[in-house]
């Protein structure tokens, strides 16, 4: 049953506010989620005046800067600091998104930076995602095949069946588009969530993999593949812009076809 | 997911600034709902009716207050966006209008199309007595 409001444990309190130097003219607030489990204590939001004049323009900029010269306590991930990696996923102004691909002017008002929603919380920023990691080993995501390879070259694949894997084979596993869904919040334990099943999709209709069978049989689960709504939160926030909602829906579909 | 874990959950519903696409989804549920609960009322209406003038004179001026009209005019909006947003899913099922704009887009026509059409059925019903 899903749970709407928080544990007891994880109800966020009001932290304190790092002001800015004096004579500091061109302030944002950044109001931030902080947990520090030696403490003991609950969760909490502390607030940074941090001066734009001396700040890069993308939320990553603010949080490092933030970290380097207000508050060292400061614990995320960052790695590529342009969108690759998919280290730095948070949730930004409400939404799931890469720190290092926002910018800070596209905010109105006060940047609130909270870890992804509905994780268990390590320290600030970093949640723990080996639920989400086990899910995507889940899918298998490597060729199967049953037939032995060319010997004399690769296994080969057509222009046209290679341009099915485009849209799939981006995902950069940054967790922003399942912990985005209200259906994974309320069943991650059973439900493998958009990302993972945007990878076991991209495997299905791979030309070169022989269990595409297996793989639909594996998915044909009223909680694995069929808690997908169509809510369609992950493809809004999808920071490369992929549509794991099609790819479910396209997952369905197959489930359909080969049954007629 | 589980509250015994020594980690705090990070806030979900508390935080996120749901889309409108997520809005009409919990709506969609919501009115599904409300639809299944309206049936066993239009059943209860119906059984007043076979039971002659008295007793369905009693539900017709039950209906007729104001709270039986906010409930009816409920039950019209429901019905017709149900309908509407039925329409989406049904395309999303045939993987049909999944691009994010398209989303947006349909979203904002089932929303005004079932206002339209509770407007039109209660201009309508208004006029016939």
């Amino acid at each position: 049953m899903a749970e709407f409001s928080l544990p007891a444990n994880s109800v966020v309190k009001q932290g304190k506010t790092h002001k800015a130097a004096e004579g500091v003219k061109n302030i944002r607030r950044f109001i931030v989620y902080r947990y520090d489990p030696d403490s003991g204590e609950n969760p909490h939001t502390d607030t940074y005046e941090v001066d734009m004049d001396t700040c890069g323009p993308m939320v990553l900029d603010a949080l490092l800067k933030i970290k380097d010269q207000m508050d060292s306590s400061l614990s995320l991930r960052r790695s590529c600091r342009e969108g690759i990696c998919g280290s730095c996923s948070m949730n930004i102004d409400g939404a799931n998104t890469l720190a290092c691909t926002k910018a800070i002017s596209d905010i109105k008002g006060d940047v609130k930076i909270y870890p992804l929603p509905h994780q268990p919380v390590v320290k600030d920023l970093v949640s723990d995602l080996t639920n989400f990691y086990a899910q995507y080993a889940s899918v298998e995501p490597w060729m199967k095949t049953d037939t032995a390879a060319p010997p004399d070259c690769e296994r080969l694949q057509s222009k046209e069946d290679r341009e099915l894997l485009d849209g799939l084979y981006e995902c950069i596993l940054c967790a922003c588009c399942s912990t985005s869904c209200p259906s994974y919040w309320w069943n991650s334990d059973r439900y493998l969530g958009p990302a993972a099943l945007l990878n076991a999709y991209r495997w299905i209709v791979d030309s070169r993999d022989e269990a595409a069978g297996e793989r639909l049989d594996d998915l044909e689960d009223p909680f694995k593949l069929y808690r997908c709504h169509t809510i369609m939160n992950c493809a809004k926030v999808c920071p490369k812009g992929l549509n794991p909602a099609r790819a479910i829906a396209e997952t369905k579909k197959l489930l359909v076809q080969r049954k007629m | 997911m589980n509250t015994s874990s020594p980690h705090p959950t990070s806030p979900h519903l508390q935080i996120y600034r749901l889309p409108l696409s997520a809005l009409l989804s919990v709506t969609h549920r919501a009115s599904g709902v409300f639809l299944a609960i309206a049936a066993l009322l239009l059943i209860w209406a119906l059984v007043a009716l076979a039971g002659g003038p008295e007793s369905w004179e009693s539900t017709r001026t039950l209906l007729q207050s104001w709270i039986g009209q906010l409930f009816l005019l409920g039950l019209t909006f429901a019905l017709y966006f149900h309908f509407c947003n039925g329409i989406r899913h049904l395309f999303w099922d045939v993987g049909k209008g999944f691009e994010v704009e398209t989303v947006d887009k349909t979203a904002k026509l089932a929303i005004v199309v079932s206002i339209v059409l509770t407007i039109a059925t209660w201009v309508v019903a208004l006029n016939v007595e």
